[in-house]
């Protein structure tokens, strides 16, 4: 028992109480710096290796094919190259099939869309378990660096940090409810988000987080809506750790309500109902009732509408493009090395996927603010949306795609389909149609 | 610490596929890790669905056809070999392959079987000759709503026409390589990007 109470003290003392106020002791930073110098070291010894044996790991930023990336128009018109032009009655061909058998087999093998929804590959390995995919035995010394990381990841780093978010999260219940209890004051407003940043730096240390933050001139401010792109629930961390937001999303049961009660006690957040997400009208309503608010916080927002493995940015949803606000744009990309940040919700869930979390190596990120944007003359929604969503991946160093996110459980629509088989009547009809209008 | 891919992929099987496809080592393991990132069910097969799953190739018109050359005939299910087999059409045809001994058995990855594949894509119900209607039902897919069945049908008579030698109103394997003035098979290759190849 006496233990646990040092154990507690010491933590309290040590990491809890300088992350609250926003400095630092230095124990993370040593601890970062060795990680670095290992990681590096490990990275030296597998290329080394692999040259000796004459394997060369090809980098998967690259995909797997060689694209011709040529629009339809272009390669068909190479296909019918070598053949006479038929005079009359459509410009078809029996080679012409072969564009669309090779677009096909080159998505069979490598596609842009399904890579998204798992976790990135590494180039190089990073001592961790997880990410053992095709690595082999190297030698004695990495593998005993690689048991050593084992024992201090989940025999040190996970129970304290288990013990950090569980102590940020109950003084987040508590602290957001006991100041809910206060009448409107100023004073309220600065205690609401003294509590809620502390709460949120004490769960980033939980997570062993390094953030850096870029251009902190064009952080989002009260009456806007900040939108960024989303790779886990943790994101929300990175983010509040250094300014208050209002969160949107469903009202949930469980330890999640419960803590969904305590901060609206303390300032406004937008929670729905299951029901009221449907109404598309409701919820543009409500939200722009909370911006027009001035003293209400920037709404925090993540257009995707579901968790991207972080090496791409997907569709985003028009719906908050259409409240007329400035639009605050963020980009956050984290480093791979030391820590998958992906949260596969087919494959885990929450709890484990905060364990995975808890026994990474570390959480590192880049958080880039973005100038802020607004709805221009003639563009609509779709447009707005597209425009901040490549400026965001631009930021990132993410592939803008224009895929939607909701294909990881959804089927493809059908009009995409009829899309091409549009373009492509036109080849075959085009013609015809011009020679009759002689 | 062995890799997680190979250890359900035997050394014994890769050399089998290598010497069948002509695919090298790394090519192999790494079209295996995609045939399994494919596989949800997780039972060393793909299905139909698994495929379709696949955004680029469901909103392809030929995409079912495409799929159903992956499969033997009446079968669900598609394996490693034979979804590499099928693979190995579009492999790319190498300067080294073209002076081999005539006599040995002709690669996947030939010229003739590059032609074969499509021709089989038409040709459904596999009597070695693609008819009007094998025809027609192609053409559909790849205009989908927007030409008339009239014109459709003019489109496949004038190409019957221009590449029927024998007079049997069908398309038969010779006239469909001849018909389809395909000079450069270079485009119906899928070139693999792999540092060691």
């Amino acid at each position: 028992m006496n233990f646990v109470l040092i154990w507690l003290y010491l933590i309290i003392l040590l990491i809890m109480i300088p992350s609250m106020f926003g400095f630092s002791l230095g124990i993370s930073e040593i601890y970062m710096t060795i990680l670095v110098k290992t990681l590096e070291w490990a990275t030296l010894n597998i290329q080394k290796a692999n040259s000796d044996e004459g394997t060369l790991k090809p980098s998967s930023s690259n995909g797997l094919i060689q694209r011709e990336n040529g629009s339809m128009e272009k390669e068909l018109e190479e296909l019918r190259r070598s053949r006479p032009k038929p005079p009359v009655g459509g410009d078809f061909t029996l080679s012409d099939c072969f564009y669309f058998i090779r677009q096909g087999i080159e998505s069979i093998v490598d596609d842009q869309v399904t890579q998204r929804f798992t976790s990135e590959e590494l180039v190089s390995w990073n001592l961790l378990t997880r990410t053992n995919n095709d690595f082999q035995y190297i030698s004695l010394k990495l593998t005993l660096v690689y048991g050593l990381g084992i024992i201090v990841r989940y025999c040190i780093l996970a129970p304290l940090r288990i013990t950090l978010t569980v102590i940020g999260v109950s003084w987040l219940v508590i602290g957001t409810s006991a100041v809910g209890l206060l009448p409107n004051w100023r004073i309220k407003f600065w205690l609401s988000e003294l509590v809620h940043v502390m709460c949120y730096r004490i769960c980033a240390r939980g997570l062993s987080a390094t953030i850096r933050y870029h251009n902190r001139e064009n952080k989002p401010k009260k009456g806007g809506i900040c939108v960024a792109n989303h790779t886990s629930p943790i994101d929300i961390v990175i983010l509040c750790t250094d300014g208050c937001y209002a969160m949107v999303g469903q009202v949930h049961g469980g330890l999640m309500g419960i803590i969904q009660r305590a901060m609206v006690r303390s300032c406004p957040h937008v929670w729905f109902e299951r029901s009221e997400m449907k109404d598309r009208h409701l919820v543009t309503k409500r939200l722009k009732d909370h911006v027009n608010d001035k003293k209400k916080l920037p709404i925090l927002i993540f257009p995707e509408g579901t968790c991207i493995n972080n090496t791409s940015v997907m569709m985003f949803k028009k719906g908050s493009f259409e409240i007329g606000t400035t639009i605050y744009p963020v980009a956050i990309k984290y480093d791979p090395k030391f820590g998958d940040a992906f949260w596969n919700s087919s494959k885990h869930s929450m709890v484990s996927y905060l364990l995975r979390m808890m026994t990474s190596w570390a959480l590192v990120c880049n958080v880039w603010y973005l100038p802020a944007m607004h709805q221009q003359e003639g563009e609509d929604a779709v447009q707005f949306a597209n425009r901040v969503k490549s400026a965001i991946a631009h930021q990132g160093g993410l592939v803008d795609l224009q895929w939607d996110g909701g294909l990881k459980r959804a089927k493809v629509k059908e009009t995409f389909k009829e899309q091409q088989q549009k373009k492509y009547s036109n080849m075959v009809v085009r013609d015809d149609s011009s020679s009759n209008s002689d | 610490m062995g890799s997680r891919a190979s250890r359900l992929l035997r050394e014994e099987e890769i050399e089998e596929i290598k010497k069948e496809t002509g695919f090298s080592h790394s090519q192999i393991t790494r079209l295996y890790s995609r045939f399994t990132s494919l596989d949800k069910g997780e039972n060393g097969t793909l299905s139909r669905e698994d495929f379709q799953r696949i955004p680029e190739l469901a909103i392809n018109p030929l995409g079912d056809r495409i799929i159903n050359a992956f499969f033997p005939e009446g079968e669900d299910q598609v394996n490693f070999r034979g979804f590499m087999r099928t693979l190995a059409h579009f492999r790319p045809i190498e300067d080294n392959e073209k002076n081999k001994n005539p006599s040995a058995t002709e690669p996947l990855n030939s010229r003739t079987n590059k032609l074969l594949f499509a021709f089989r894509l038409y040709d459904l119900d596999r009597d070695d000759k693609i008819s009007r209607d094998e025809l027609l039902q192609v053409l559909r897919m790849m205009v989908g709503v927007n030409i008339s069945d009239e014109q459709l049908g003019s489109i496949a008579d004038r190409t019957i026409q221009e590449a029927d030698t024998n007079g049997d109103s069908c398309i038969s394997f010779n006239e469909f390589i001849k018909a389809s003035f395909v000079v450069n098979i270079h485009i119906c290759t899928v070139v693999l990007v792999l540092v060691n190849i």
